[in-house]
């Protein structure tokens, strides 16, 4: 059960003994880890069947949610973290989602993937048709993805809705950084890794 | 026959067993039971530290009998075999399974049909309406003469799971686990008023005779066979009986008379006439009032997470996606108010098309959350 980079990542950004509610949980690998080396508390929230059994296995609580249906369980502040990785891209309504991600967690984590990236701004550019890459591996016609953005995109979306940035990462498919990552985070960074929270 | 038959994961010939209480039971509504018997079957064997118990609480018109065969001449087993045996969902080589009956039932617990020692004669309407509350006590009190100070787990569909909810809110320490399934925290007002139809089928039946039919020879049989044919409808889906009936007709064409012509409808006849051979209209009456009155909220303000609040047992809320008469969103409002109170738990919607029976059905998925969940409670007891 090791980390992905992106949820190593994460999970340095955690405080140990933290309340987290990780939104499209997946099999529970992140909230597992949380739970068994920061002493973390929370759920998880999913909606795939087999993820949900791989998450009871794994002893993380789980709750069968649709994300599109929003966060109305939870009262405003309920976590010290909300946290989604590789998700955001999927959501049908992403601002309604992020605002609800700030509402019930003092701070909240994402990652997606980035279009900007480099190989992404060729393939449409030069070659003509929608980028596929390992990490958006998908045909236009088939893919979950339905909300794409950049970093600029994502943080113009967060200057728009008062919404403070606190740290920024990126990583590459393997999750790995590197310098020119941090350099030119928007052309060279496949996944980004934000932390923000709401500024009243 | 069954002998060579017999799946090799059945728990065998259980023999049910009588435990007597000779305390008085004050309940609920005020009224007292002096003295009552639960009968209950076990399957499996209680650990040396006794920490392997699981409590099975039956839905409406369940009992007792949950698993395996009374006699070799059973054509069926108990009526949640397909769950609970050697090395099924509910693994009966690592727990002990234990399963009550009810009081106010007619399966052999005190109830309507038993004789009220005041008079000679059974209790008939007289016997005292109970609630979940008062069920879940006489539960501790079996759980005290078995030795089980903790259960492992509380398990229980429909008017089961609502046990379940009682059980963690009444006795936080003395269950670790439950699973609430196809349950509500209360039943929404629909449910009552099918509840009151059955009621009344059975009540306006000629032979009812305010519940003293026992000395007659007649039964309110129609009324109680009316009450089971409601019952049914609203305990399946509508896909479910389109699949299985559609509009066939019993003999192929239409008669124009008021004989059974629709399949449809002898089925539902034959499930009525059925269960009134085994149940008695009095308890009937009963059970439906016990769930009516259930409303663990209304003792904290109507908030149900208020409710919970002493709760300390990890939950596993399971809905059914086509259930109407217990649907998802009845479970959800459990698992909100457990969000709410900070508990622990997890909730999953099976996908079904059975309706509220489909918790009493083989479903893959299903069987694979409630296994998946009791190896977890294994692992943490060392009994994997």
């Amino acid at each position: 059960m090791s980390l992905r980079t992106d949820q190593a990542l994460i999970a340095e950004w955690i405080k140990p003994g933290s309340r987290a509610l990780d939104l499209g949980c997946g099999d529970g690998t992140l909230m597992a880890h949380l739970q068994q080396h920061q002493e973390v508390k929370g759920y998880g929230l999913e909606i795939d069947e087999e993820n949900i059994v791989q998450c009871i296995h794994k002893g993380v609580d789980v709750i069968q949610t649709d994300l599109d249906k929003g966060l109305s369980e939870f009262k405003k502040d309920t976590f010290d973290y909300v946290i989604m990785t590789q998700t955001l891209q999927a959501i049908r309504y992403p601002d309604k989602l992020l605002k609800e991600m700030t509402r019930v967690g003092r701070e909240a984590i994402v990652t997606f993937p980035n279009m900007g990236h480099w190989k992404n701004r060729i393939q449409l550019a030069l070659a003509g048709h929608m980028p596929k890459s390992k990490t958006l591996p998908y045909e236009w016609y088939n893919t979950p993805n339905i909300h794409l953005c950049t970093l600029t995109d994502f943080e113009n979306l967060c200057g728009a809705n008062n919404i403070e940035i606190l740290d920024r990462a990126t990583v590459d498919h393997e999750h790995q950084s590197s310098l020119g990552m941090k350099l030119f985070p928007n052309l060279l960074g496949e996944i980004a890794i934000y932390r923000f929270r709401q500024n009243d | 026959m069954l002998e060579g038959t017999k799946p090799v994961d059945n728990v065998g010939l259980v023999e049910p067993k009588t435990a007597h209480f000779s305390e008085s039971l004050a309940l609920a509504s005020g009224s007292e039971l002096h003295g009552f018997d639960i009968v209950y079957e076990t399957y499996g064997e209680l650990n040396k530290e006794r920490s392997n118990a699981i409590l099975i609480c039956h839905a409406l018109s369940g009992d007792h009998h949950v698993a395996g065969y009374h006699t070799p001449q059973d054509k069926k087993p108990g009526w949640w075999d397909n769950a609970i045996g050697p090395n099924k969902a509910i693994d009966t080589n690592r727990f002990f399974v234990v399963s009550p009956n009810n009081i106010g039932g007619c399966s052999g617990s005190t109830g309507p049909l038993t004789t009220n020692a005041d008079t000679g004669k059974p209790y008939g309407p007289d016997f005292p309406l109970v609630t979940v509350k008062d069920w879940v006590k006489t539960q501790t009190m079996l759980a005290d003469q078995l030795g089980i100070d903790v259960w492992a787990v509380i398990i229980g569909g429909s008017l089961g799971g609502m046990q379940c909810l009682e059980w963690s809110i009444a006795y936080p320490d003395r269950l670790k686990h439950t699973f609430v399934i196809a349950a509500a925290p209360k039943l929404s007002t629909q449910n009552i008023a099918f509840n009151e139809v059955a009621r009344q089928a059975i009540r306006s039946d000629q032979n009812f005779n305010d519940g003293h039919y026992y000395e007659n020879d007649n039964k309110p049989e129609l009324g109680l066979m009316l009450a089971r044919m409601l019952g049914h409808i609203t305990y399946l889906s509508d896909d479910a009986l389109d699949e299985k009936f559609g509009r066939e007709l019993r003999d192929g064409e239409i008669k124009f008379g008021y004989e059974a012509e629709f399949q449809i409808e002898s089925y539902l006849r034959y499930q009525g006439r059925a269960f009134v051979g085994r149940f008695d209209a009095n308890s009937y009456l009963l059970l439906t009032k016990v769930l009516d009155y259930f409303d663990p909220a209304s003792e904290t303000g109507g908030s149900l997470a208020k409710a919970l609040a002493p709760a300390t047992a990890e939950f596993l809320v399971i809905s059914f996606s086509s259930d109407w008469r217990f649907s998802p969103e009845r479970s959800q409002e459990i698992v909100s108010a457990l969000l709410d109170a900070d508990k622990c738990v997890s909730y999953i919607e099976i996908q079904s098309k059975q309706g509220h029976d489909s918790f009493l059905m083989p479903i893959p998925r299903y069987h694979q959350v409630m296994s998946t969940a009791l190896d977890r409670i294994a692992e943490g007891l060392g009994i994997a």
